[in-house]
């Protein structure tokens, strides 16, 4: 683990030669019709630990990319943020429902991985000056991903809502551990599994396994690292010692094994489906449409996302 | 409705969608994609000024038994958009181009066939940039054109970053693969052509420098079997990364050499054993 910048690192809009011509309508003018997170509920899950579910949606004008699980952990010496939100707004949101519960500093924010449902809160909190903790790869992961992220963002949220890219000033490229006085937070980098930055963490408290993005629940997993890589780190969370998980998508809190059950028997499924295909000839096209299909009814969302899991899935297996 | 243009983030994330990701993932869908409210008017213009430039005050005339094009109408990854094209008419096609009209540089793939070419159909992916008319465009053995028409909404495809390092992206490259489909003797056989590359599009940036890539891409790739040519293509920016193309060739039992180049000066030559005529 190092510390590689005492201050965040953001990211600004710079032009981007062509882009210019591509630009969309003016969506920041529009009139939001108020955010659907204000009736968000905030459930405590464990002894100081409290979480957010996000809803089941991908991101809208209306919903402030509020889709993932966000939340965070009261300890003796502050406040761990587990996820920071899924834009500047969200990660507003989350910071007032802190400060409400505690005057503690907030001194931990989680940057999971890469994604802008992750990440795009992490804005909020740069006044309370915490350590951003992430993946050893998640700054060259931002780096390359961050601004694109961040302008399809502005598209739908404006700029105001959507916030800056905040880059980790702790990075774990093996394994690291947290101290916030009463409890310790111990955190896993992973190889590439959902993506290629996915940081998990147990709290010594409370037992609790927080997985993020490597465990979905319900809500169709979305694959963007390696499809063998994940299923492999589904094994290593079995041996975390955790029973209970707070998972990146779906209720705020499951039991670890039937979870990780069905997440692999998914990807096990699509894995196989893939390879199949591609030993028949079938071409990609054909494939994004049968593969997997009979898990359709088990996850929602599907129709959104398993044909372009499929299509990730084929291009990592089809040079096995 | 299917189709919210500007209120849903597919590609984002869980919401954004990237050359390598989905939402949850990557933000998957997009806010009023670029190009999305153009009028057909608009559309037909910029068709003409395109084909201008390519092929010059030459006719094209219109074709639906010629050349047809096969593509999702909305992209999954638009990083990788695959593309049928299917050309049923047996010695009559000399060559075909495919324009993605709204891509930076339109001008995607051109494809000469050579003596042991079966042009019936050939497939390759494609990245693409923005609601676009893609068009195929034929050339027939009496040097006559014509066009055929397919609508794709997709966006972003061109700028997605690739999700690994550029050095990464580049390991292996120039290894090739070709694999044949099972054929009865006699017919023309049906082969998959992969080729590592990254196919940089100059719009990617890099993750480490955070400057754009330079586009490196196959300008150059040509498969044969024995001496005799299957095709020739001149490709662009708008070939997905890592290319594959599904062709059918007419078997002689000698080698199908394959030799590629980029723009780079990067050359790569492979030969394969063509499938036994036996099986
Ligand atoms: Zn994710």
């Amino acid at each position: 683990m190092t510390a590689d910048a005492v201050h965040p690192r953001t990211f600004g809009a710079g032009p981007s030669r062509r882009h210019a011509l591509f630009a969309g309508l003016c969506l920041c003018c529009l009139p939001t019709l108020g955010r659907a997170a204000e009736s968000f509920a905030i459930e405590e899950v464990g002894p100081g630990i409290f979480v957010r579910k996000g809803l089941i949606a991908d991101a809208t004008v209306d919903n402030d990319d509020a889709i993932a699980n966000v939340g965070f952990i009261v300890g003796k010496t502050g406040v761990l943020v587990t996820e920071s939100g899924g834009s500047l707004a969200d990660g507003r949101w989350l910071r007032a429902e802190i400060v409400k519960r505690t005057d503690k500093p907030i001194t931990h924010v989680v940057l999971t991985h890469v994604h802008p449902d992750h990440v795009f809160g992490a804005g909020a909190f740069v006044q309370d000056k915490p350590v951003f903790i992430g993946h050893a790869k998640l700054t060259e992961a931002l780096s390359a991903r961050g601004e694109f992220y961040r302008k399809r963002l502005i598209d739908l949220l404006g700029e105001d809502r959507t916030g800056p890219v905040v880059y980790p000033t702790m990075s774990v490229a093996d394994t690291a551990e947290i101290d916030l006085g009463d409890r310790r937070l111990t955190f896993t980098a992973h190889g590439p599994a959902h993506t290629t930055s996915d940081l998990s963490m147990i709290d010594s408290g409370s037992g609790l396994l927080f997985p993020a993005d490597l465990l979905f629940v319900n809500r169709i997993p979305s694959l963007d690292g390696s499809l063998r890589g994940w299923l492999t780190e589904i094994e290593r969370l079995k041996t975390l010692g955790a029973t209970r998980a707070v998972p990146g998508h779906g209720p705020v809190a499951v039991d670890l094994a039937p979870a990780l059950a069905d997440l692999s028997g998914y990807l096990t499924v699509l894995r196989d489906g893939t390879r199949a295909a591609i030993a028949k000839d079938v071409p990609i096209e054909k494939a994004v449409t049968s593969v997997a299909a009979e898990q359709r009814d088990a996850w929602a969302l599907f129709d959104t996302y398993n044909g372009r899991n499929v299509t990730v899935a084929y291009q990592e297996l089809e040079w096995e | 409705m299917t189709h919210r243009i500007g209120k849903t983030l597919s590609t984002l994330g869980l919401g954004v969608v990237l050359a390598t990701g989905a939402v949850s993932g990557p933000l998957v869908g997009m806010a009023q994609a670029a190009g999305a409210s153009d009028t057909e008017h608009e559309r037909a213009a910029r068709w003409q000024e395109i084909a201008k430039s390519i092929f010059g005050d030459r006719q094209i005339a219109q074709t639906d038994s010629l050349v047809k094009i096969d593509a999702p109408v909305r992209a999954l990854d638009a990083a990788l958009v695959p593309i049928t094209l299917t050309m049923p008419k047996d010695g009559q096609i000399k060559a075909v181009s495919l324009i993605i009209d709204d891509n930076p540089a339109p001008y995607a793939a051109k494809f000469e066939f050579g003596p042991a070419a079966d042009p019936a159909e050939l497939k390759l992916r494609v990245r693409v940039n923005n609601y676009t008319d893609m068009h195929a465009v034929v050339e027939t053995q009496d040097g006559k054109l014509y066009e055929a028409k397919q609508f794709v909404k997709a966006s972003g495809g061109c700028s997605a970053p690739m999700g690994m390092s550029d050095e990464e992206a580049m390991k292996g490259m120039g290894d090739m693969r070709l694999k044949f489909a099972e054929t009865a003797p006699g017919k023309p056989v049906e082969a998959t052509l992969m080729v590592r590359h990254p196919n940089f599009s100059g719009m990617q940036m890099n993750q480490v420098t955070r400057e754009y890539t330079p586009a490196r891409y196959i300008d150059k790739l040509t498969v044969s079997a024995g001496d005799r040519t299957v095709f020739t293509m001149t490709g662009d920016i708008s070939i997905a990364s890592n290319p594959v193309i599904n062709f059918a060739f007419k078997p002689d039992g000698k080698p199908i050499q394959v030799a590629a180049s980029d723009n780079q000066g990067g050359r790569w030559q492979h030969s394969f054993n063509p499938p036994s005529p036996t099986n």
